[in-house]
């Protein structure tokens, strides 16, 4: 019987379907487990005012994680900076006034430089950004918390101009036929409408390029000099820092496995897990917020 | 008197397509002019030439004469952004921006630099009741224009061109996306409007041109085949192609 046999065969597509879904909610769910269990026992090790502490020095018991949550928060709002204007205005030129040629010439060009391995690109930041700060600025060492900004916002800059290009082709030309034939000039046009109309996707954009800038590590710990000292004060951005990230990767292959510095290092994976965490959840809430808006709309 | 003079226009797209040739054709001023015809006949092709909206067409190649004021509106020098603010344009569907209800109305007046709240606040009345559209909306000026029904967007859509005070307003097909009654509204709204406005139209079927017209155009392949008034052109036409559109779609 031909039907019975298609429901089967429904049935089954259905059940994979199903399984590779669990598997992949399974998955993180392990990894959250693990990093819990290692992470989790930090507290009972180490006292909460130490790991508050702003000197992070393991070999003598120093744990305190402050300076390399600042650090990270300043690397990465500083590759925000860099790489939220550049990268949204580079999606608006892409998309709305370059002419066809260069269209598909960019176009190509930022999804290769989307997939340059970040190593590649740390290489330029020693070989040719570092040295370029330090004469520039007359600083001691160009490795320092701006390299690494700008390193990062260079890395977050070909995602955010990407997804944001997306979204802008995804507007409806209707719109931006209207507006124009309403009297507005072409830019008035970009700001008025089409970005607007692309909002849910260039802010998801944007923090999807601060996800990947504050999950960096390779790129990240050959630039900034990679000396955990506490950022303070705005001069902070010319002296070397040290990022949760670099922490983790530059420690955990030394480290005795239990021992306090060891789960320290896992709980710091917690607070970035978290950190990376609220992006996503604020990325995928301002999209979602639209679409359920939208949604209602049409019904 | 004339509102376009139309002389030896003509329109090639990109791909080689002539959608207009040699067209030559005066628009009276306070009048429904209505240009009707097969599919691809160049009816939205010469709407759109007349207000230049067929300059984001890339590559599109026109020629002749397009004379509105004394002026060639092809001409390289015309101001664009003026001459749309003059030349307004409703669309097949309805295209509200992404906005309210209110600003789809208040952006092309806040455009011209209008910020005083209480001119903005009339001049977003007047065009919504002109549009036959204020009973229904102005309890919910703050809400989405796309919250509207299909015909309500429609007619937002007239309010807003209507709120920039033009002179001639161009409607391509503004009603085949609605259903009879929107379709009765806004064909009714048409007849109150040319008293202020000069209107032209592509009907989006023959019944609705013959109703409408009083001058008609009939176009066939990118040529004006006749033009004449409305009551001539349906009842006794000259050239046996239009005779033949019309007996075939009043069957
Ligand atoms: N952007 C464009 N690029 C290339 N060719 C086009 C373009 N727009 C229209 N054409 C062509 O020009 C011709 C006239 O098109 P136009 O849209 O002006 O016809 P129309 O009379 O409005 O037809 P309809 O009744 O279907 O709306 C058609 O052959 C069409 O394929
Ligand atoms: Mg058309």
């Amino acid at each position: 019987m031909p039907s019975s046999r298609l429901n089967w065969s429904e049935f089954i597509i259905n059940r994979l379907i199903q399984l590779a879904g669990f598997s992949s909610i399974l998955f993180v769910l392990l990894i959250l487990y693990f990093l819990l269990s290692e992470g989790l026992p930090a507290l009972g090790m180490v006292p909460l005012s130490t790991l508050l502490s702003t000197r992070w020095y393991p070999i003598e018991g120093y744990f305190g994680i402050l300076p390399l949550l600042l650090g990270s928060i300043v690397v990465t709002l500083g590759a925000t900076l860099v790489a939220v204007p550049l990268g949204v205005c580079t999606a608006v030129y892409i998309s709305e006034v370059a002419p066809q040629w260069a269209k598909e010439v960019l176009k190509p060009l930022v999804e290769i430089l989307a997939g340059l391995p970040s190593v590649v690109l740390g290489f330029l930041g020693i070989l040719i950004l570092s040295p370029m700060l330090r004469n520039f600025l007359s600083l001691p060492t160009g490795l320092t918390a701006l390299a690494g900004s700008l390193l990062l916002g260079a890395i977050a800059i070909p995602t955010i101009v990407s997804i944001a290009e997306d979204s802008l082709n995804t507007v409806p030309r209707s719109y931006r036929e209207a507006s124009l034939a309403l009297g507005a000039t072409r830019w008035q046009t970009i700001w008025g409408v089409t970005v607007p109309a692309a909002r849910s996707g260039i802010l998801t954009a944007i923090m999807l390029g601060i996800g990947r800038a504050l999950g960096e590590t390779i790129a990240v710990m050959m630039v900034t000099g990679n000396a955990p000292v506490m950022p303070a004060g705005l001069n902070a951005l010319f002296l070397p820092v040290r990022t949760m990230t670099a922490t983790i990767a530059s420690e955990m292959g030394e480290v005795a496995s239990g021992s306090a510095h060891y789960h320290v290092l896992f709980f710091i994976g917690i607070v970035l897990f978290i950190f990376s965490l609220i992006v996503n959840v604020t990325a995928s809430t301002v999209g979602y917020r639209r679409t359920r808006r939208q949604e209602r709309l049409l019904s | 008197m004339d509102t376009f003079q139309i002389e030896h226009l003509s329109v090639t797209y990109s791909d080689g397509t002539e959608s207009l040739r040699d067209i030559n054709l005066a628009v009276q001023a306070n009048q429904v002019t209505v240009l009707f015809g097969p599919a691809g006949g160049g009816k939205s092709t010469l709407l759109r030439s007349l207000n230049r909206l067929n300059d984001l067409d890339l590559g599109v190649k026109v020629s002749g004469r397009v004379i509105f004021h004394d002026q060639d509106v092809l001409a390289a020098t015309t101001d664009v952004i003026a001459l749309r603010r003059k030349v307004g344009i409703v669309f097949a569907r309805p295209t509200p921006l992404p906005l309210t209800i209110y600003q789809n109305i208040s952006y092309g007046l806040e455009l011209t630099g209008e910020k005083r709240k209480q001119q903005l606040d009339q001049a977003v009345e007047a065009a919504l009741r002109q549009a036959d559209l204020w009973e229904e909306v102005s309890d919910r000026l703050n809400d989405p224009a796309n919250s509207l029904s299909g015909g309500q967007q429609q007619r937002l859509c007239i309010a807003r061109v209507l709120a920039l005070q033009p002179e001639v307003i161009l409607l391509d097909e503004p009603t085949s996306a609605l259903d009879p009654i929107s379709t009765a509204k806004i064909e009714s709204s048409l007849k109150q409007l040319k008293q202020d406005y000069t209107i032209i139209l592509a009907p989006h079927n023959t019944q609705q041109a013959a109703r409408a017209a009083d001058f008609a155009a009939f176009f066939l392949q990118g040529e004006l085949i006749e033009y004449g008034p409305g009551k001539e052109i349906f009842t006794h036409p000259k050239d046996k192609r239009t005779l033949e559109y019309i007996e075939g779609r009043y069957g």
